[in-house]
């Protein structure tokens, strides 16, 4: 029953990201935390080891979030069912819908789906770090963790500069400065 | 034709990081340039496909290639291929992650990477939507979902993201129509 749960879910979460990367991320966050299979924070745990890994994130979040509710077998039905409505949906375009995109249905629905995404994407980012950083989970909440707040600013600050130096900051590398960071600043304070 | 296809795609899988864009370059290298399986236009044309459908790029674009190279058991060595090093890799890491976690180091450390992420994700969105045409019906859809997104948060009421997806497509479409139909009368 809980492989079948997964699988479902991830077909859900495959069937309705668009945009690569971090457009799966808001329906991601609402599904495992809806089902208790994850808390937010390991979540984003499980977002960054997913990052530092290869391969899709999406796929990475599937296996990772299914070996942890359901061992090989959930990791395998999750990982499938993500994989699932793409592989549908492109084999049928690739064999029969060769102009899918001249389609002005086609093109209208994606006029709305595409800022739809980078307001999910942005407002899953906000509300995240208001919850972590600020300890806002509900209006009228305020706890801050001020480390948390500290290390934000710092990346920000870096990438700023080395935006500046005209310098792509690297993902990775980011990770792995802030792990660093976390280490001294939790460590000490 | 199979076999090389899915050890091409192995190649691919292993070798990005971060997700779909960063593969793109790599599957142009990979398959069109040095292995000439696919032609330069079809390659557009397959980014242009996978980006406008639902699922992650990595396996739209896997499937597309391998299909367009070697037909549906081609679209699915691709896929399997892209998918594997991922599975393998994830697997054998989420197998040690909750022991890891209990390191003290690592458990300060993953509490700066958690703040990472963050950052990560708002730098895409920040990316995002300056690739994004402003018009005034997207900043209109734009700035609803991410009013609505974050008051259902605060106020701790729920949210669909598929309904506002569905939602937010509805309205491309009729908004489209109406358009075209206001232009045509003219």
């Amino acid at each position: 029953m809980k492989l079948l749960v997964l699988f479902l879910t991830f077909v859900k979460i495959g069937g309705f990201s668009f945009g690569g990367g971090y457009g799966m991320i808001s329906l991601m966050r609402e599904e495992v935390l809806s089902h208790g299979w994850l808390t937010e924070e390991e979540f984003l745990s499980f977002v960054a080891v997913s990052e530092s890994t290869p391969g899709p994130l999406a796929i990475n979040m599937a296996t990772f979030v299914g070996s942890h509710e359901g061992g090989f077998a959930g990791a395998l039905f999750a990982t499938i069912g993500v994989i699932v409505p793409s592989f549908t949906v492109i084999l049928a375009i690739a064999a029969l819908l060769r102009n899918f995109l001249k389609y002005s249905a086609v093109q209208g629905i994606l006029l709305g789906v595409r800022p739809c995404v980078v307001g999910l994407i942005a407002a899953t980012g906000l509300s995240m770090a208001l919850s972590q950083l600020f300890g806002i989970e509900k209006i009228g909440e305020f706890s801050p963790d001020w480390r948390g707040v500290a290390i934000f600013l710092v990346l920000v600050l870096t990438h700023l500069i080395l935006v500046k130096l005209k310098k792509k900051p690297p993902p990775v590398g980011m990770i792995l400065f802030s792990a660093a960071l976390g280490i001294i600043i939790y460590g000490l304070f | 034709m199979i076999f090389p296809l899915f050890c091409a795609m192995l190649k691919i899988g292993l070798f990005t990081f971060g997700g779909g864009y960063a593969m793109l370059a790599l599957l142009q290298n990979e398959l069109v340039e040095k292995k000439q399986w696919l032609q330069r236009e079809e390659f557009l044309d397959m980014i242009a496909v996978a980006e406008s459908t639902p699922g992650p790029v990595a396996v739209n674009s896997g499937t597309y290639v391998g299909y367009k190279i070697a037909g549906v058991w081609g679209a699915l060595a691709a896929t399997f291929g892209v998918c594997l090093p991922s599975f393998v890799i994830i697997f054998a890491v989420s197998l040690f992650f909750d022991r890891f976690l209990r390191l003290r180091a690592v458990a300060y450390a993953f509490s700066g990477i958690r703040v990472c992420v963050l950052y990560l994700i708002l730098r895409t969105a920040v990316t995002l939507f300056k690739e994004l045409e402003k018009t005034p019906f997207s900043m209109t859809v734009f700035g609803l979902v991410v009013a609505g997104m974050l008051c259902a948060s605060l106020f701790a009421s729920n949210f669909s993201t598929v309904l506002c997806i569905l939602a937010a497509g509805a309205a491309g479409l009729v908004f489209c129509t109406v358009r075209r139909k206001a232009r045509e009368k003219k």
